[in-house]
């Protein structure tokens, strides 16, 4: 840039030369570079967000950039409260929410959640709603149109329905929603949450509508999995027997949740066969996989136990909790306590829905894990022509209902997608949208998310909750998805009930496609809630759910699902026949690393392995294997080892047979594996069907041992064989990959699949909570994350060494008259305006 | 004296107008303040320069130094590709300074159009 400076000579010379047009040359030049400065300035290029403006100390990130001295201490003048509310902070960030009205309670959980999360919950209803491509552009619109055509926004609006048909429930959400949209209407633009500056969008209005999206999200994280397209798709293959043998209902090893010997009632419905299954169902013509768009994490599962008075040292009992989900920050959780006149209630709460989810009151204390139940079924459809408006149906031509949805891209167009409904639900694969099939067929879903249902209702209630009849009266509104609810009282009582909605079905109903053209493929009925799993003060004095099958095979209804065996097995074996037990040995257990699974089939893979076949540096990982103390602990070698053993065993047992079954990437479970050669060392499969001769068990498992070695060798080399190096445990940021600066990785930490703690690579406890309801009630808690969403504050991710290391935090429960209390840091008081 | 004066009327100014007005409002405010008060346009380009050189990288180290580097740490490695603070401090301040002093140049240019005629 030429500058003019007034002891240049020739700039003067030219100056005298022509100084009309120098000026003007110098005027255009340097006017616009400052215009182009401006405007590229405040353009976003590409994910470069508009630099000005996210630069400018007073506008863009810095804005964010949260003092670790902050005082969040504040007054905020509100309408729609009625009467004062006063809010405690603790030095962890957690609120104490003290209202004399109950409605502001939840009034102000809404601020709240808001104030230290409204990115989070805006963008994870965005996502429910299939509204992705709106903020991302149309690398989602896939996922968008998967969403809409499950019926993720259809069920979204029945749920709105029943939530404002009911009094109650609509007043709660009312007063939530009032105090999210309080406190967005106050929010400038340089306060705004600092991923809206990165992706360049606005906050929009709050609604009940959003709740009830919130509430059907966690319906298809939780009970949004089945394997119904990959069967269907080998179906062809094998007999329903091989499948049942691949895919066993009943493990050998398994530890109910309802303890063996409880007796059930008989069944209220008995489901019955269509005439046709034979030939119509069992056996079908071949279908071509239909890949999901996204398929929930088979692993979303959790951890409860609770154990009676009679078994713990201080005659109190003790629940525990602890939710695995995909981890994330911002942290899905939220700690918070709510308290009034009619209530007292402690525990974590999902940032999206009103009240709190687990957690504590002055009388009881409640938990939850996933059922892992199947309520998911796909039937296949004969359209009369690609209009979509007519199927077959019992012999004649029914109408479908068609329902368009509008996506709104990132560069303002909009997409149309029609989705036909027929008397099962929505035509989710279609011509249209990712379906190999031909003349007009195409697979409608029937799934549990779809009924009238009001989660909401029953969560308040339970936080309402004094006693064993209270909690059965509240859990009776959870419907999907279906949750284990594990509860103990202070007067003594402990109990559990696998609760929700779940279809009786006939034998093997719904494992595979079945045909759209016949109602009696229909589900016939719901099995009556009071027999769903439940057990009340059992002998054993205890009670636990990790996700297992909740009950043995002598339940009367057909029950599938995606169950896991192992955690259960650990927590049974550890609290079974104990006395004297204390907060400390249920946090220990909470937080076990120890490997059940490995404890079952170690001992037969090393008797099997020969071990005179391996070189120097097998025999050097042989030596790790064998030494190991079946603990996935943080610095053991042995976790690797054996990890990557038992995936080269599987791969040899199943490949040779199961191709087109790796193909649709399904593949028979561990347990199933483990189990089948316990049962029986020359077990079919172990044979290679593509070799002349009969492999053995010995053969195999040896081969398996030696092919690992490259791998090995190569994470000896560069220190990874380590347990916490190898998974190297992380916590993405919502936005995944894209927003590494706000993860946290290489969390020394152990655990994984099939281990109470669960924690595996980016997925596992995302709350943890140990309650003893004695006199005081002892609460100890932590999750992987922090009270504020924002990535430019120290509270961010504050919990996550804690969480690591397998602390705790012990509770504060805010009483009246604590206000001098040394853990209130900050007061935010909240007047009703005018 | 001059030179200090125009500085610090237009940092001032900017850091004001950064509580109602957009960022760009910098770019109006040393262009109307050398129109007002016009120098040789090299001062006029370095006052104005200086006066957001100091003002955006002042605050941008003290909001950092507050917050201990965090955000500006992450934010560093999200578009440079290493956890700097003092880049995204040197980027911020060179942002402003740049914006306001092409602005100030070219008011500078403008009045020295009047002192000749």
């Amino acid at each position: 840039m030429v500058i003019p400076e007034r002891n240049n000579p020739v700039s003067l010379q030219r100056r005298q030369q022509t100084p009309s047009m120098m000026r003007w040359l110098f005027i255009s030049l340097s006017g616009l570079i400052s215009v182009a400065l401006i405007v590229s300035l405040n353009t976003r290029i590409g994910k470069v967000p508009a630099l000005g403006d996210f630069l400018s100390p007073q506008h863009g990130f810095w804005q964010n950039a949260e003092p670790f001295d902050y005082n969040f201490s504040e007054v905020h003048r509100l309408k729609g409260l009625k009467g004062k509310v006063d809010v405690y902070f603790d030095d962890r960030l957690v609120p104490h929410v003290y209202a004399e009205n109950p409605t502001d309670a939840v009034y102000v959980q809404g601020f709240l959640h808001a104030r230290f999360r409204l990115w989070q919950m805006e963008f994870q209803t965005h996502a429910a709603a299939g509204r992705v491509s709106e903020v991302v552009g149309d690398v989602a619109l896939n996922y968008d149109r998967e969403q809409r055509r499950i019926g993720m926004t259809y069920g979204a609006e029945l749920l709105l329905l029943e939530m404002e048909n009911d009094p109650l429930t609509k007043s709660l959400c009312d007063a939530y929603s009032a105090g999210i949209n309080e406190y967005i209407s106050t929010l400038s633009t340089s306060e705004l949450p600092i991923e809206y500056k990165l992706l360049g969008y606005q906050p929009e209005k709050w609604s009940n509508y959003k709740i009830a999206l919130f509430v059907k999200s966690m319906s298809k994280v939780l009970a949004g999995n089945s394997h119904d397209l990959e069967l269907s798709s080998v179906q062809h293959l094998f007999s329903d027997e091989e499948i049942q043998l691949l895919f066993p209902a009943v493990s050998d090893s398994l530890q109910p949740i309802i303890p063996p010997g409880t007796e059930f009632a008989r069944p209220g419905i008995e489901p019955v066969k269509p005439l046709s299954v034979d030939t119509q169902y069992f056996k079908r013509q071949p279908v071509t996989l239909i890949q999901e768009e996204d398929e929930p994490n088979e692993d979303n599962g959790s951890n409860n136990w609770v154990v009676s008075g009679k078994l713990t040292q201080n005659g109190a009992p003790i629940l525990c909790n602890d939710p695995h989900l995909e981890l994330s920050l911002p942290a899905i959780w939220y700690e918070m306590q709510m308290s009034g006149p009619a209530v007292n209630v402690y525990g974590t709460s999902f940032p999206g829905i009103p009240g709190i989810v687990i957690g504590f009151n002055d009388s009881i204390a409640w938990g939850v894990t996933n059922s892992q139940r199947d309520v998911r079924d796909f039937y296949e459809i004969q359209f009369k022509d690609d209009t979509k408006r007519e199927y077959l149906y019992n012999g004649k031509w029914e109408k479908s209902r068609m329902r368009v949805e509008e996506i709104v891209l990132k560069d303002g167009n909009t997409f149309y997608d029609t989705v036909a409904y027929t008397v099962f639900g929505p035509v989710v694969y279609d011509r249209s949208f990712k379906n190999p099939l031909h003349e007009n067929k195409a697979i409608a879903m029937k799934w549990k998310a779809l009924d009238p249902s009001n989660e909401a209702k029953g969560f308040w209630l339970l936080n309402h909750a004094n006693n064993y009849n209270d909690y059965l009266e509240a859990i009776k509104y959870i419907e999907c998805p279906a949750q284990n609810f594990v509860f103990a009282s202070k007067s003594g009582d402990i109990a559990i009930w696998q609760q929700g909605n779940f279809p009786a079905r006939w034998d093997r109903q719904g494992v595979y496609i079945m045909p759209g053209n016949d109602s009696s493929y229909l589900w016939q009925g719901d099995i009556p809630q009071n027999e769903n799993p439940h057990a009340l003060n059992p002998e054993q004095g205890f009670l636990q759910s990790a996700n297992q099958r909740p009950v043995d095979a002598t339940y009367p209804y057909f029950i599938p699902g995606n169950y896991d065996l192992y955690r259960g097995i650990t927590i049974h074996n550890n609290l079974a026949g104990r006395q004297g037990i204390t907060v400390d040995d249920m946090k220990n257990l909470q937080t076990s690393n120890y490997n059940s699974f490995a404890a079952t089939i170690r001992p037969l893979l090393l008797r099997h392995l020969q071990t005179n076949n391996l070189n120097a540096e097998q025999k050097k990982y042989y030596d790790i294997v064998s030494a190991w103390n079946l603990k996935n602990d943080p610095a053991e070698k042995g976790p690797a080892v054996f990890n990557l053993w038992v995936d080269s065993i599987e791969s040899l047992v199943w490949n040779d047979e199961l191709t087109e079954l790796k193909k649709v990437n399904l593949m028979p479970y561990e347990k199933t594996l483990a189990e089948a050669l316990l049962r029986d060392t020359a077990f079919s499969y172990v044979d290679n069907v593509k070799t002349p001769e009969k492999e053995t068990l010995s053969a195999l498992v040896t081969e398996a041992f030696i092919g690992i070695q490259p791998k090995l060798d190569s994470l000896y080399n560069t220190g990874k064989l380590e347990w916490a190096a190898y998974k190297n445990t992380t916590v993405y940021h919502i936005l995944k990959k894209s927003m590494m600066p706000f993860a946290r990785s290489g969390l020394n930490i152990g655990g994984g699949q099939h281990i109470v703690n669960a924690t595996q690579h980016s997925h596992g406890a995302s709350w943890r909570m140990v309650v003893e309801l004695g006199a005081e009630t002892q609460a100890f808690v932590v999750y992987p994350g922090g009270q504020s969403g924002n990535p430019g504050s120290k509270y961010y991710d504050q919990f996550i060494n804690t969480w690591a290391a397998g602390e705790y935090y012990r509770v504060w429960v805010y009483k009246r008259g604590d206000e001098s209390h040394p853990r209130a840091r900050w007061k935010m008081q909240f007047v009703p305006e005018g | 004296m001059k030179f200090f004066f125009v500085t610090v009327i237009i940092a001032l100014l900017s850091f004001a107008s950064g509580f109602i007005f957009p960022w760009w409002a910098i770019a109006p405010i040393a262009f109307i303040i050398t129109l007002i008060v016009p120098q040789k346009p090299g001062f006029s380009f370095l006052s104005a320069f200086l006066a957001l050189l100091l003002l955006w990288g002042g605050l941008a180290s003290y909001i950092d130094v507050k917050n201990k580097h965090i955000l500006a740490g992450k934010i560093a490695e999200l578009f440079l590709g290493q956890k700097s603070h003092y880049w995204m401090i040197l980027l911020t301040a060179l942002t402003g300074g740049l914006v306001a002093g092409f602005s100030a140049l070219t008011a500078a240019f403008i009045r020295q159009k009047k002192k000749h005629h």
